[in-house]
C-alpha cells in the first residue's frame, strides 16, 4: 500500500487489488463515522481510494500505510435486486466472445453477484464487479453518441447501467427499467460503493 | 405585493446559475461544481448584502440583460464589463440599485471571461443536493439560462456593503499556475516533467467549465498503456493522449484515467477561470506545504 501526495490537501491511496480497494473504502467510512477521520471525499475506484479535503495528510500518509493489516469489507448488507431483459445489441458479440450462447451470458450474468466497487463517469454510474476475470470484454472500437438510459452494459472486468442517456464504448447486453438517479429521492443513487447487487431476468415485451 | 423574480432579456452566450457547489458527492459521481472564480462570486455576494453560499449568475465573455420584476440590488464583479441600468451606465463592482421593471445590462467582458451578478436574496431555483449550481458535465442543477427564462429570487438577508467599488485582481496577461508534481508524474519522462515546468503553453479555445485546456509541447509519457480509474481533484493536470495538460475545473469527472503529472494549487484556479484563449500559461512547482 502506498500513499501518494495529490496536491495540497489530497492523498492517493494505492492498493493491490479492487477487493483491496473495497476494503481500505470500507475501513476509511468506518474511522469517518467514528469521527477519527476529517475528509471531504473519500472516493474508491479500481485500485486506490483518493482522500480529498483531508485536515492533516502528512500524517494519514504514514499512518495508513504502517497499519498495515485490512479488515475484509461489512457482510452483505444491502441488497438492490434490478429487474432486467437481456435483450441488448451487443449481445450476440458478448456471446461469441465468451464462447456461449446468448441464453448462456443472461444465466451467468444473473447468477453473479455484484458490488458497486466505484462511481463516476455519470451520477449513478457504478462500476459492478463479480464476473470472474475470463469474461472480462473489451470497449466497443466505436463508442455509441447515444447508449439508452438503463441500459446493461459490460466492460473491461465491469459492468454498469447508464442512469442517462449519453454516449457510450460499453458493450451493451440488457435493459432495465429501474431508476439509477433520481435527485428528488433520498438517496439520489440507487447504488453507491459496497451496494449488493443482482441482476434478475425478466421476459421482454 | 412583490414578485421577487429576474426575466432574463439576454442570456448571453454561456450564464449559468452558481453557487459554493455540492462537494461530499464525488463517491457518487456527482462533480464539486460551483463558482468557476469563487473570489468573484464571493465579493458580489458580500457587495450585494448576501449570504456567502447565495446562488448568482456567471456569465461567460458576453454577459447577460436582465429585468428585475421588483426594486433589487445588484453587484457584478468578475471580469470588468460596462454595467447599465435603464440604458444608463451604472458602477462595476459595486452595489447597484435597478428598480422594477428595469433593464440591468452586463456588457462584453473588456478584460478576463466570466462576470458575476450577484442579486440581492440571490437565485432561489431549488437546490439540487444541496447546491443551486449549474453542472454542464452531469447536467444537475437548473440548466444554461436561455431568453424568457424566469428565477426566482429569494428574501433578502442583508444590507448591501457600503462602498464605492471594491479592489479586484485584474485577469491575467499571463497564467502562473503553481503546481505539486504528482501523483502519476512518474508516468511521463524526466524530459516531460521538466517540459511542464519551463515551456510555453497557452489557454487552448476549447477551455470550459470542465477543464481549462492548452496548448504547447506534447508531454511524453515514460510508460505506454493504461492508468486503472482513479479520483480526481480539483486543479489536476490531467494529461489525454494527445499529451496536452488539461487542468480540472469545477465540472471535472470524478474519476479519470488518464495519469495526472501535477495539482494546481486552489488558490490560483480563480485566475484560471478569467484567462482568454490565448493567454500565456506557465506551470511552477512550489513546495508542498
Amino acid at each position: 500500500m502506498r500513499a501518494l501526495p495529490v496536491g495540497e490537501d489530497a492523498l492517493l491511496v494505492e492498493v493491490s487489488s479492487g477487493e483491496r480497494a473495497q476494503a481500505l473504502h470500507a475501513r476509511l467510512l468506518r474511522l469517518r463515522a467514528e469521527g477519527s477521520l476529517a475528509v471531504r471525499e473519500i472516493v474508491p475506484a479500481a485500485r486506490t481510494v483518493l482522500l480529498d479535503g483531508l485536515d492533516d495528510p502528512v500524517r494519514w500518509a504514514s499512518e495508513l500505510t504502517t497499519s498495515d493489516v485490512l479488515p475484509s469489507p461489512p457482510r452483505a448488507r444491502e441488497l438492490i435486486e434490478l429487474p432486467v431483459r437481456y435483450d441488448g445489441p451487443d449481445l450476440a458479440e458478448v456471446a461469441a466472445r465468451w464462447q456461449v450462447t446468448e441464453r448462456e451470458v443472461a444465466r451467468i450474468h444473473a447468477g453473479t453477484e455484484f458490488t458497486v466497487a466505484f462511481c463516476g463517469f455519470a451520477p449513478g454510474f457504478g462500476y459492478l464487479t463479480g464476473l470472474p476475470s475470463h469474461y472480462d470484454v473489451p470497449r466497443r472500437a466505436t463508442p455509441r453518441t447515444a447508449v439508452p438510459a438503463g441500459a446493461v452494459a459490460l466492460a473491461g472486468p465491469y459492468t454498469g447501467v447508464y442512469p442517462r442517456s449519453s454516449p457510450g464504448g460499453w458493450q451493451l447486453i440488457g435493459t432495465t427499467e429501474a431508476v439509477l438517479w433520481d435527485h428528488t429521492r433520498v438517496p439520489a443513487a440507487l447504488l453507491s460503493p459496497g451496494t449488493h447487487v443482482r441482476f434478475v431476468p425478466v421476459e421482454g415485451a | 405585493m412583490t414578485d421577487r423574480a429576474l426575466v432574463v432579456v439576454r442570456a448571453g452566450a454561456l450564464t449559468t446559475v452558481q453557487d459554493l457547489g455540492r462537494p461530499g458527492y464525488a463517491h457518487l459521481g456527482v462533480p464539486r461544481s460551483g463558482a468557476l472564480d469563487p473570489h468573484a462570486a464571493a465579493l458580489v455576494n458580500r457587495l450585494a448584502g448576501n449570504a456567502p453560499d447565495a446562488a448568482v449568475l456567471e456569465t461567460t465573455v458576453n454577459g447577460c440583460a436582465l429585468r428585475p420584476r421588483s426594486a433589487v440590488t445588484v453587484a457584478v464583479g468578475g471580469a470588468p464589463c460596462p454595467v447599465a441600468v435603464g440604458g444608463r451606465p451604472a458602477a462595476w463592482g459595486a452595489p447597484v440599485v435597478v428598480p422594477a421593471g428595469e433593464l440591468l445590462e452586463v456588457g462584453t467582458a473588456v478584460a478576463g471571461v466570466r462576470a458575476y451578478v450577484a442579486v440581492s436574496g440571490g437565485i432561489a431555483v431549488a437546490p439540487v443536493l444541496g447546491s443551486r449550481a449549474t453542472d454542464l458535465l452531469s447536467g444537475l442543477g437548473p440548466a444554461p439560462l436561455a431568453d424568457g427564462t424566469v428565477l426566482p429570487l429569494g428574501a433578502p438577508a442583508g444590507s448591501p456593503a457600503r462602498v464605492d467599488s471594491a479592489p479586484q485582481p485584474r485577469p491575467p496577461a499571463e497564467l502562473v499556475l503553481r503546481v505539486a508534481l504528482g501523483p502519476r508524474d512518474n508516468w511521463f519522462t524526466a524530459r516531460a516533467v521538466r517540459d511542464l515546468t519551463t515551456r510555453a503553453y497557452q489557454v487552448s479555445s476549447a477551455s470550459n467549465r470542465i477543464g481549462l485546456r492548452t496548448e504547447g509541447p506534447a508531454l511524453e509519457r515514460a510508460r505506454p498503456g493504461e492508468l486503472p480509474s482513479e479520483g480526481m481533484v480539483l486543479g489536476a493536470v490531467q494529461v489525454p493522449p494527445d499529451g496536452r495538460p488539461v487542468v480540472f475545473l469545477a465540472d471535472h469527472p470524478t474519476t479519470g484515467g488518464y495519469p495526472v503529472i501535477a495539482v494546481v494549487r486552489t488558490a490560483d484556479l480563480s485566475a484560471a477561470a478569467q484567462a482568454v484563449p490565448g493567454t500565456p500559461v506557465r506551470f511552477v512547482t512550489v513546495r508542498r506545504r
